[in-house]
């Protein structure tokens, strides 16, 4: 598996780290039900298919990445900086 | 038929024509009383335990390909009850004397072999937490004996004990962990459901949940709709998408966990042998080759089959700790997709639909827990209540924060 980096170009798999489903991105708010707070931490759409997850270039520029991909035929389509989303992450 | 050592002689001398077929292969009836999704080891033996502990026999197994066809026969086989945390601890202890007593319980050769298992340790911290987790496995009433170097030299002498990254300074041995024959368990607990009148339907992919006002009525499926009172999801790998079919949304993560086996050897690996500094463990078949296997490949996946990246480490991690295995060439490697949740331990538990039960969750080490997950879902899906060993496995505790994180890696999916 290659992740082609916005910044960094295509690399082995082995220089990023997987964090998990793009909920990462929409954390509540400091004072949001706990229900809120579950959900972003645990609960998970988890498809077979189209998903998008958070990566890491750890050992490349250090940005995090934001990669549409399929779960069942481990293919990439797409690779984002996450900090030039719009709405950016905080 | 009762199978014997007497009928093994009579049918070998007989031109083996006598042996039957193993279990009917019936067609859905209109209704149940339950219904259980998933022909793997756990919906099989959930099957088995609601005939034989609850005498519920109007049920059926409905599997979208072949019986025992999912992880059940995609693991390495490592039976064990080595777990510290209570609400684990007594859960696989339960499973483990079922273990003992299974292949008199279902007249059915599991090849459950008692050889012992040792996890390594490689400095005074990790002895330490060792020998606390082999105490809370011995005040559990299960077996723990901490191993020396030396102790360990006598049982392994061939490790590599002066690797200068992770040198060995001992092991915890539990006698009483070994391995068993993965199909096996799955074909013993098939024919013991299918002997007590369970319908096992194969070929019967279950594509919706029916639900009214909140109660469950039955399963659509591509062999027509089935109605039932209860409904069990006993899916591993295929979780997220069964209970989405009721609306509902887990605390799961689906990842892909490799494999691999060399060919046919002399016996050379007495035990299993759990290297976790390195990722890797290992034992030997019945047949030979050395089943061996390592983490997750760490991305949500589900492909049956990993990337090169983790078979290079495991192979790295095995040379390592042995370096005898090199000239073996390895035969085979697989994956196989399984429900990780935030906390690594499993979900045993009703669901916010009556009638709706859940068994999932079971992340690296669901077969061991085989026995012991359908004795306690056949428990809840006929009493309503959760049984005492699984009482801790409900689907709430992330929310109200009593996790079972037995390796204390933090509520993320794929750390456990
Ligand atoms: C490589 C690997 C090594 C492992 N090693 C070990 C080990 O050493 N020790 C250990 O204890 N555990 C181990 N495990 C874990 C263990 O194999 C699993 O936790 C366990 O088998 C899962 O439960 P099961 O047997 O019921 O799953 P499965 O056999 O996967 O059963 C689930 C069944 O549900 C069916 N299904 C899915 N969706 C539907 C649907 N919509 N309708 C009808 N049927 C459906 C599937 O076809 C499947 O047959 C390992 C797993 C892997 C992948
Ligand atoms: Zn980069």
């Amino acid at each position: 598996m290659r992740l082609t980096c916005p910044l960094c170009g295509p690399r082995d798999r082995r220089e990023f780290h997987y964090l998990g489903a793009e909920e990462y991105l929409r954390r509540p708010a400091a004072e949001a039900a706990s229900a809120a707070w579950d959900d972003y931490l645990h609960n998970r759409d988890n498809p077979a298919g189209e998903t998008r997850d958070l990566w890491y270039h750890e050992a490349g520029c250090g940005q995090w990445l934001l990669v549409t991909r399929d779960t069942v035929s481990h293919d990439i389509r797409k690779v984002e900086l996450v900090a030039t989303l719009k709405g950016g992450a905080k | 038929m009762r199978y014997s050592g007497l009928k093994v002689i009579t049918e070998g001398l007989f031109g083996n024509r006598g042996w039957g077929q193993v279990w009917r292969n019936p067609a859905p009836k209109a209704e149940y009383d339950a219904v259980i999704i998933g022909g793997g080891g756990h919906g099989l033996s959930t099957a088995y335990y609601l005939a034989k502990n609850h005498g519920l026999t109007n049920i059926a197994v409905l599997e979208k390909g072949y019986l025992g066809g999912g992880n059940v026969g995609r693991n390495t086989t490592i039976v064990r009850a080595n777990y510290f945390l209570p609400g684990n601890s007594e859960f696989y202890s339960h499973s483990l004397k079922l273990w003992e007593g299974l292949e008199a319980d279902l007249n059915y050769n599991v090849m459950h072999s008692q050889r012992g298992l040792i996890n390594l340790f490689h400095s005074d911290g990790q002895r330490d937490a060792f020998a606390r987790r082999g105490n809370a496995m011995i005040n559990q009433g299960d077996d723990a004996e901490l191993l020396d170097r030396d102790g360990v030299r006598a049982l392994l002498p061939y490790l590599d004990f002066d690797q200068t990254r992770f040198p060995i300074y001992g092991g915890l041995l539990h006698r009483r962990g070994g391995t068993a024959r993965h199909d096996a368990v799955a074909w013993g607990y098939a024919r013991g459901a299918d002997q007590r009148g369970v319908d096992l339907i194969q070929n019967c992919e279950v594509t919706g949940i029916d639900i009214e006002g909140g109660v469950v009525r039955g399963v659509q499926t591509t062999r027509g709709a089935i109605r039932a009172k209860k409904v069990g999801m006993v899916v591993a790998g295929r979780s997220s998408q069964v209970a989405a079919m009721a609306g509902l949304r887990l605390p799961v993560e689906s990842h892909v966990l490799q494999a691999f086996v060399t060919e046919g050897l002399k016996p050379v690996i007495d035990h299993v042998i759990s290297f976790g500094m390195g990722h890797f463990y290992i034992s030997q078949s019945d047949k030979g080759g050395l089943v061996f296997g390592g983490d997750l490949d760490f991305y949500a996946s589900y492909a049956a089959r990993g990337n090169l990246p983790m078979m290079e480490h495991v192979m790295e991690a095995g040379m390592t700790l042995m370096p005898m295995i090199g000239r073996a060439r390895v035969l085979r490697s697989w994956g196989g997709i399984m429900d990780m949740t935030p906390d690594g331990s499993p979900i045993i538990d009703r669901t916010p639909i009556e009638g709706l039960y859940l068994d999932c969750g079971w992340n690296y080490g669901g077969f061991k827990a085989v026995p012991a997950s359908g004795w306690c879902m056949a428990h809840l899906m006929a009493t309503g209540q959760p049984h005492e060993v699984a009482r801790r496995f409900r689907l709430d505790r992330f929310a109200t924060g009593h996790l079972l994180d037995e390796e204390g890696t933090g509520s993320q999916h794929n750390l456990h």
